[in-house]
């Protein structure tokens, strides 16, 4: 079942949550909506699940082809998975998962049995069985996520929303329950929409990424065509670290195949990747922007490298591997040569940026 | 530069400021010792002697005449009007606790902060002042006395069936009611709100995603979380509804064996100088403050262990 919302606005008092946003989750997919805390993220996972509903004639959501617009979520089929979960404190995880069974109407209600059947078939498909006894205070946190996935999956969602589902787990356990909502996903294959502010966690998991900021869609698309061809300065500098330099012929003309030159975002500055910067030593005979090593961190699988550029005193990083690093024989307060590697750009000219850029006009 | 105030911070140790004793609130034993003494020495005075004259009191010429007090009509008729008036306060301040409650903190709604402030409004009254605007209102008269005499009133039916019942309010069984419902209106509502403004309302949230209507979400998700503070609410209610004397004596006209109250009751024994009955009357109010008391630690208990299971 596809999700698809249209132009949609929501606001709060004097605060707009969402202008005219248009989303987009193809069936089957696992979808990654990626933002920074107040982008509005949250905000249309809850219309989509018809928790918050869009200001008045301002769009519509559609499961499939079945307008849902103003369905309220009890009947719009959603699996909701909240943040914090929201297990229901006071009730076994057996109660838990049944919940969604035993509030059903009467003559829809399933019986006991069936309940215990269908309760006991999902605790194992998210690997918890022999659980059922214990309350959600017993459990860890992953566990608890699990039961949140089991218990919204218990009425046969047509789709599935998760809230940050890796927000209140520490890093370690994030990095496993990740990889398993994928499998888990594959298994499953029920459209899914995730909420996350963490980009690598979109980049690994998600089929699709749409990115929001500020109320608004930035860009939409797979996580390889996001991580390389970011649409506006904003994905630029959110997906991971980047130096943003004032573009100038100081840095393009470094590099001598035409297109593979980068030009300048819409906002006249150059987004360069750390790994997007080669060091050489200086006076190596090729062209270069000469630089100062201030720092060189090397705690970790690669060395991140800080240069303060001699002419007009920007701060760039670099990453290279640590090896790399030992045949520079580079020590801070040492100069060095800056370039770019060829192979780091996309052969897409970057004047597409406009195009790709989704900005609903609303009025 | 932004390390001149990390420098300065570092720097604090080494000035005589640290070389402070680290248990800043270690005084000497001697005021410890007066400390506990002297809230000893107050509750003995104060709570623990009054209790136990009570009880001697009442015991003073045996348990015979003890008993002897609670046999006595007019007696029984107290136990009874006290028990009628809390069983209908309470169950009528739990249905207005918990809609209250309800509304308070899952709504935003003009007004909202006006209602917080009249659930309180009791305690800030004084009980007597409460006890004589019913009298102001219901009283013979007041606005309901007015009623009952005017010539063309409104709704008809209802002034002739009022007069043909000889319903009266003031001086008599439902004065005592209303009083206690309105001295008594805090309590639940007060106890609820603000254990319902902790939580999160994200257990609902998740039970309307899931299909749950409106009763289903509160008999199954609101209702579990809330019930030892509902409890709590309904113990501290019910023993200010059964001792309540200020707003209940003013409404009450002290009629013996029809209006009056246990409080009521022994403020006229106390009168007579019937000392042993008046004791033993007040015993069985001490007796009930003490088994409120008793399961109100044993709620707070409850409920902190729930807390902490329930802590996630």
């Amino acid at each position: 079942m596809s999700i698809t919302a249209s132009a949609i606005t929501k606001t709060f008092g004097r605060h707009t949550a969402l202008a005219g946003v248009n989303f987009h989750a193809p069936s089957g997919k696992l979808v990654g909506l990626l933002g920074p805390s107040g982008s509005g993220k949250t905000t249309l996972l809850r219309i989509l699940a018809g928790i918050e509903f869009a200001d008045t004639g301002s769009g519509a959501v559609h499961f499939g082809d079945e307008e849902v617009t103003s369905v309220p979520a009890g009947k719009r089929g959603v699996g909701f998975v909240f943040q914090q979960y929201a297990l229901f404190r006071h009730m076994t995880v057996f109660e838990n998962v049944a919940f969604g069974l035993r509030v059903q109407e009467k003559r829809k209600r399933p019986t006991d049995a069936e309940v215990a059947a269908r309760v006991r078939e999902l605790l194992q498909l998210v690997q918890l069985d022999g659980l059922e006894t214990r309350f959600p205070s017993q459990l860890s946190g992953g566990q608890r996520q699990r039961v949140a996935l089991a218990r919204a999956l218990a009425v046969k969602p047509q789709v599935l929303l998760l809230d940050e589902p890796f927000g209140a787990l520490d890093a370690r356990v994030r990095k496993e329950l990740r990889r398993w909502l994928r499998q888990f996903h594959d298994e499953i294959n029920l459209t899914t929409v995730f909420v996350t502010h963490d980009q690598d966690e979109a980049l690994e998991i998600a089929d699709e990424i749409v990115i929001m900021n500020q109320a608004r869609v930035e860009q939409t698309g797979t996580p390889q065509e996001i991580y390389d061809r970011p649409a506006t300065p904003f994905v630029h500098q959110f997906l991971g670290d980047v130096n943003r330099l004032r573009a100038g012929p100081r840095w393009t003309s470094l590099l001598d195949v035409a297109g593979d030159a980068p030009s300048a975002a819409p906002d006249g500055f150059l987004y360069l990747r750390p790994h997007d910067i080669e060091v050489a030593r200086f006076g190596d005979g090729r062209a270069g922007v000469p630089a100062v090593l201030v720092r060189s961190h090397t705690a970790g699988p690669q060395a991140r490298l800080t240069f303060d550029v001699i002419d007009t005193g920007e701060r760039v990083e670099a990453v290279l591997s640590r090896s790399g690093l030992a045949q520079l024989e580079l020590k801070e307060n040492a100069f060095a040569l800056l370039r770019l590697r060829k192979s780091s750009f996309s052969p897409l000219p970057r004047s597409d940026f406009s195009t790709q850029i989704n900005h609903p006009e609303h009025g | 530069m932004a390390s001149a105030p990390i420098t300065s911070l570092s720097a604090r140790p080494e000035t005589p400021f640290a070389r402070r004793p680290l248990h800043v609130t270690q005084d000497s034993i001697w005021v410890k010792w007066i400390l506990v003494a002297g809230a000893l020495l107050f509750l003995g005075v104060f709570l623990l002697l009054p209790l136990a004259a009570v009880f001697t009191e009442a015991l003073r010429r045996g348990a015979a005449a003890y008993f002897a007090s609670f046999t006595d009509p007019d007696a029984i008729a107290a136990i009874k009007l006290t028990v009628t008036a809390a069983g209908l306060a309470v169950p009528a301040n739990l249905v207005f606790g918990i809609a209250a409650a309800w509304a308070v903190t899952k709504f935003t709604f003009p007004g909202k902060s006006v209602l917080i402030t009249l659930i309180d409004l009791p305690f800030a009254v004084s009980p007597v002042i409460a006890g004589l605007i019913f009298v102001l209102v219901f009283g013979a008269q007041g606005w309901y006395g007015r009623y009952l005499e005017a010539g063309s009133p409104w709704l008809p039916w209802l002034q002739h069936w009022l007069i043909a019942q000889d319903f009266k309010i003031i001086f008599a069984v439902p004065g005592i009611v209303l009083a206690t419902m309105f001295i008594t209106v805090p309590f639940v509502a007060r106890e609820l709100i603000a254990l319902m403004q902790s939580q999160e309302h994200d257990e609902e949230m998740a039970a309307v995603t899931l299909g749950a209507g409106g009763w289903q979400i509160f008999r199954r998700v609101t209702l579990p979380n809330i019930k030892w503070a509902l409890f709590y609410g309904v113990i501290l209610c019910n023993a200010r509804a059964m001792g309540e004397f200020g707003a209940v004596s003013v409404v009450s006209g002290h009629i013996r064996g029809e209006t009056n109250t246990l409080p009521l009751h022994v403020e006229i024994l106390y009168n007579e100088y019937n000392f042993v009955a008046a004791f033993a009357v007040a015993s069985l109010l001490a007796i009930l403050a003490m088994v409120t008391l008793a399961l109100k630690s044993i709620v707070e208990w409850r409920h902190a262990v729930s807390r902490c299971v329930g802590a996630s």
